[in-house]
């Protein structure tokens, strides 16, 4: 497995940590579909929330929220009408959280969660 | 605290209009919007904002910075709104405190430099007047804002600096090393006053006439039209004029150093300019060139910074006849208005004509004019060119010859410019008594009303301009023209009022014009006369 990807899954495990923290119950990770993939799936009170998750392991090449384009965005709007359709279970909205993991592998990761970004 | 308001001036021309910024950290993906009608220089100040606050030390935000200029109508260009939108945002973000009314007026280099803009005055003035007397610019610019009374001008060198004075964090600051760049302006004394001029009367032999023409211009602030041959000296004694003027008082110098704050190429004034400035643009320039032009708001051109100065057309027929025409307008209201898609801008042009013409294409018809190869007919097409109205407004129209071997060999006793100027300088004295009263301040500006009317020299002063107007070769127009030079001549005598002498010497340039009116009128130059003679 290659550098990136042992990286991105330890965003993915801290951001999943974080999000139960604060209250989110996780219901499904790396869902995919032909359009591409969810990171997290997760509930807030009744709300159905998609979660990107963007790891770095430094800010050199910018923070990893600014990768988030919008483009990205308007794709993760797509997979969260796809993966609702997938399920065949009703929520009474939703809406799509980003989060940011800084991981320079010396401890301490700085997590940054941005609720319902919109495009 | 997540809107933070700062104080930019917007300018249109001259007229410069507050401009509040405010910015705003919204809790959502990085982003940076520039809104309320931004120009290309103005939204590329997205990217110079981020890189120099980050290289201050206080990198902006990583949410959505939205920053608002108002009031949007008004168009607002240029970078000179870097460092009010970079406070903006910092004071959003809690990195440095609010700074109340104080207005921000530089551009931001990407190391977190302050770098001059253009229109300081004019933006500080409008600032001033508003009520927003508290200024801070880049330290380059602090000399020319501090010229406006009434202003509190701090000026920083960079974006830390102005970040420490509104109190951030100093540990988090890091300051761009100083780059030395104050090597001399030589042009920095140019403008200053009582410096003596470069070009000096001194230099010009003979032309006794001539020279006293140019005189009597300077003294009575008098549009010239000189006509003669190629190396008579035409140039010389043009370029000498503004040598002869006065030093400009207070509020016209800030006009002056207004006008050249927004025109500037890359230095700020240090001090106002107080010798009349000097503009000769080339025959081929284009209207946009002499009257104001280009892209957006319309930028000011050669007429407007000869405000207050002299507005030298060399081979004045040359010049294309719509940019010469367009000169009319200023003549008469002293202010050029240009109106354009973006706004309209109104730059000041009371400028001090000078025209100079060959007396046709070749160039040799004066004197007998036996070597002159025109027709008639190119001799005519030449000067008409020039057209009636707008030689109806130049008071003084002379003949120059090109100068004898006698006279370049045997005189070097010619008057330096200080001398002459210390004369002018008293005839605008008297002038200045004498007119205010009807709110003139040159005998150029006097109209008919008045010359004919309160100022109306003696009869027995007028006996010979009376009898020309009595033969009908001198039309109303003219008897005033002759009036307002008449009085000139008498102002530069210390006479108290014209006297027969001084309507003659006027009424001489008067007959050597009415020979460029033959001229033009297709005769051949007849051969010339002792003047005047009347």
């Amino acid at each position: 497995m290659r550098a990136k990807d042992t990286l991105g899954q330890r965003g993915e495990e801290l951001a999943a940590t974080y999000l139960a923290a604060a209250g989110i119950e996780v219901i499904d990770r790396n869902w995919r579909c032909p359009d591409g993939e969810i990171d997290l799936v997760g509930i807030d009170n009744g709300t159905l929330v998609i979660v990107e998750v963007k790891t770095r392991s430094s800010l050199d090449y910018g923070h990893p929220l600014e990768a988030i384009t919008p483009a990205k965005l308007a794709r993760l709007y797509l997979l969260a009408s796809r993966w609702k359709k997938a399920q065949d279970r009703r929520f009474t909205a939703f809406r799509v959280d980003a989060v940011s993991v800084v991981d320079d592998g010396g401890g301490a990761p700085v997590i940054e969660h941005l609720r319902e970004v919109a495009p | 605290m997540t809107l933070g308001r700062t104080y930019g001036v917007g300018l249109v021309g001259l007229d410069g209009r507050m401009v509040e910024i405010e910015a705003d950290i919204g809790q959502t993906l990085p982003a940076f919007v520039l809104l309320g009608l931004p120009d290309a220089s103005l939204n590329e100040a997205r990217d110079r904002v981020r890189s120099a606050a980050r290289n201050a030390g206080l990198p902006l935000s990583r949410r959505k910075i939205t920053v608002n200029l108002m009031p949007a109508d008004v168009p607002k260009r240029g970078s000179g709104f870097d460092l009010a939108i970079v406070t903006a945002a910092l004071a959003a973000s809690g990195d440095v405190r609010g700074s109340g009314r104080r207005v921000f007026i530089a551009e931001l280099a990407l190391d977190g430099r302050l770098r001059p803009v253009r229109g300081i005055l004019p933006a500080v003035m409008a600032a001033v007047q508003a009520g927003y007397p508290e200024i801070t610019v880049a330290a380059a610019n602090t000399a020319e804002a501090s010229l406006v009374s009434g202003a509190e001008v701090t000026g920083f060198e960079s974006l830390a600096e102005v970040a420490a004075f509104l109190g951030a964090d100093p540990g988090r600051l890091s300051f761009p090393p100083r780059v030395s760049e104050d090597t001399p302006n030589p042009d920095d004394d140019a403008g200053a006053a009582g410096v003596p001029p470069l070009r000096d009367m001194a230099d010009i032999a003979g032309q006794t006439e001539a020279r006293f023409a140019v005189e009597v211009a300077a003294a009575g602030a008098h549009h010239l039209l000189m006509t003669g041959p190629p190396g008579a000296g035409k140039t010389m004694l043009a370029e000498r004029l503004p040598g002869l003027l006065p030093d400009l008082p207070d509020s016209h110098a800030m006009e002056v150093t207004a006008i050249h704050s927004l025109v500037w190429g890359g230095r700020p004034c240090s001090q106002l300019l107080r010798r009349p400035p000097f503009e000769s643009p080339h025959h081929t320039a284009s209207s946009a060139a002499v009257i104001g032009g280009g892209a957006g708001i319309a930028r000011p051109g050669a007429a407007s910074r000869a405000h207050r100065g002299v507005l030298f057309l060399d081979e004045a027929p040359e010049y294309d006849r719509r940019v010469l025409d367009a000169l009319r307008q200023p003549l008469e209201s002293g202010k050029l208005e240009l109106h354009r898609a973006a706004g309209t801008a109104s730059y000041p042009a009371r400028f001090q004509l000078v025209l100079a013409a060959n007396p046709c294409p070749c160039g040799l018809a004066s004197g007998k004019g036996i070597d002159c190869t025109c027709t008639p007919q190119q001799r005519r097409r030449y000067f008409s060119r020039l057209s009636g109205p707008l030689l109806d407004r130049v008071d003084l129209q002379l003949t120059v010859q090109r100068v004898s071997l006698r006279e370049l060999a045997g005189d070097d006793s010619a008057e330096g410019s200080a001398v002459v100027a210390a004369r002018v300088a008293a005839a605008r004295d008297v002038q200045h008594d004498r007119l205010k009263g009807w709110g003139y301040e040159t005998n150029a500006e006097v109209s008919g009303n008045v010359l004919r009317g309160a100022l109306r020299p003696a009869p027995q002063a007028t006996a010979a301009l009376d009898r020309a107007m009595d033969r009908q070769t001198l039309t109303a127009r003219g008897y005033d023209r002759v009036l307002r030079v008449a009085w000139s001549v008498a102002d530069l005598a210390g006479h108290s009022s014209p006297d027969a002498d001084d309507v003659g010497q006027a009424l001489g340039f008067r007959q050597q014009e009415q020979r460029h009116e033959r001229a033009a009128a297709g005769a051949a130059p007849e051969p010339r006369r002792a003047v005047p003679v009347v």
